[in-house]
């Protein structure tokens, strides 16, 4: 099977528009809305969010013939656990900053029902290389989200973009758009938009 | 032959070697990469204390620099000695407390006369971004300490400073706005933690 086939692109961009972790399906709603409030954690909680779907629904598509039936929810989660724990120490040993600032929500991607999602309903069906494609589509669909509200709520909220000051006014502080409140109301109008615009039934 | 992948020894036998092989994966990362988190953890923390003495905003290399060169840990009091570039001497008090969701903690200097605060710098574990993080983020608050007393009076004996929502004098620093549940634990530890350092203030 070649590397780039009809099946191969549909895994990759199918979950950035017809079957869109966030935008689609609602999942992994809840770190959607709290690393949001500035741009730089959601960036790299997308990125983290990407890697570890991508290697997971990877790992878990090579083992997928010997793992038996009954504890497959149980493998999936130990891998997951195992790249999540990896993931955060080494952010905490080369970005300590951002580290700090993702805090608990780094730990939380482990229930993150996408990465769980991906696993069940494509990594234990199919073969590695779709299914790192279906992983890192579905990351970066998520991260799209997330770089898109945290870009949205950083401006209006502190009038500055990845920490550089751009309305420049000494206490710009719109407290609205900094509560996690004003995230769902964000996603969900970046929903409403994409189903009236972008999204297409089969 | 084709396994039976559904039957129970081979169910506990595939999770026994699963759980070892990640018991030995994640020990292996965590011991590789562990004295660049305690370097960094250490980094954090000098950074903290020049921020505390209003040198801000320095780089990696120049914060463990001057923090060599003018920070001396004080093994007796528990505090931290620090003589600037101009020659002044002043002491840096970690304090800690409880905040609103975790725990916050503060580095407090102040000047040789043991009572005027020569600067603060907060810092908190899981406060709300935006109300409570503000103790943290907020530079322009934290500057309200400076030139602010521990003491009524020279002759007093009860820590007066505190901080309070709309009053503005020598030992009372303003609250941050919305955050008044993390702005009276900081009142609560200041107070707590420098009743603690007595003997050092009144020596």
């Amino acid at each position: 099977m070649a590397l780039f086939s009809k099946q191969n692109k549909e895994a990759f961009t199918n979950p950035l528009n017809l079957d869109h972790p966030i935008l689609v399906q609602v999942l992994g709603i809840c770190s959607a809305l709290a690393v949001t409030s500035q741009l730089k954690p959601a960036i790299v909680m997308g990125l983290a969010v990407t890697v570890i779907t991508a290697f997971a629904n990877v790992i878990i598509s090579i083992l997928r013939n010997t793992i038996p039936n009954r504890i497959r929810i149980v493998v999936q989660l130990v891998v997951v656990a195992a790249l999540v724990t990896i993931v955060s120490q080494i952010l905490k040993a080369f970005v300590y900053d951002v580290s700090v600032q993702l805090s608990v929500y780094v730990g939380l991607i482990i229930t993150n029902c996408i990465l769980m999602g991906r696993l069940e309903a494509f990594a234990m069906q199919n073969k590695p290389w779709p299914s790192f494609l279906d992983g890192v589509g579905n990351g970066i669909g998520y991260a799209m989200i997330l770089i898109i509200v945290g870009a949205v709520r950083e401006f209006f909220g502190r009038g500055s973009l990845l920490g550089f000051q751009i309305i420049d006014c000494k206490d710009f502080n719109n407290g609205m758009m900094t509560m996690p409140a004003m995230a769902l109301i964000l996603v969900g109008i970046v929903i409403w938009v994409h189903r009236a615009y972008f999204y297409k039934e089969k | 032959m084709k396994l039976n992948t559904n039957s129970n020894a081979y169910i506990i036998i595939y999770s026994a070697i699963m759980v070892i092989i990640v018991a030995f994966l994640l020990a292996f990362v965590s011991q590789t990469l562990k004295p660049m988190q305690d370097a960094n953890v250490a980094l954090d923390t000098e950074k903290q204390i020049l921020n505390s003495l209003n040198l801000r905003g320095l780089s990696d290399e120049e914060a463990h620099a001057t923090y060599e060169k003018i920070v001396k840990f004080n093994e007796a009091d528990k505090v931290y000695e620090c003589t600037l570039e101009n020659g002044e001497v002043k002491y840096v008090l970690p304090l800690k407390g409880q905040g609103m969701w975790g725990g916050i903690s503060c580095f407090l200097a102040i000047d040789s006369d043991k009572n005027t605060i020569y600067g603060a710098y907060f810092n908190h574990e899981s406060e709300t971004a935006g109300l409570g993080a503000e103790i943290k983020d907020n530079v322009d608050w934290q500057k309200k300490f400076q030139g602010k007393t521990i003491f009524a009076s020279d002759a007093a004996d009860a820590i007066a400073l505190s901080v309070e929502k709309n009053v503005n004098n020598a030992t009372t620093v303003d609250a941050v706005t919305g955050a008044t549940v993390t702005s009276t634990a900081v009142s609560k530890m200041l107070q707590e933690q420098l009743t603690k350092y007595m003997d050092f203030l009144k020596k």
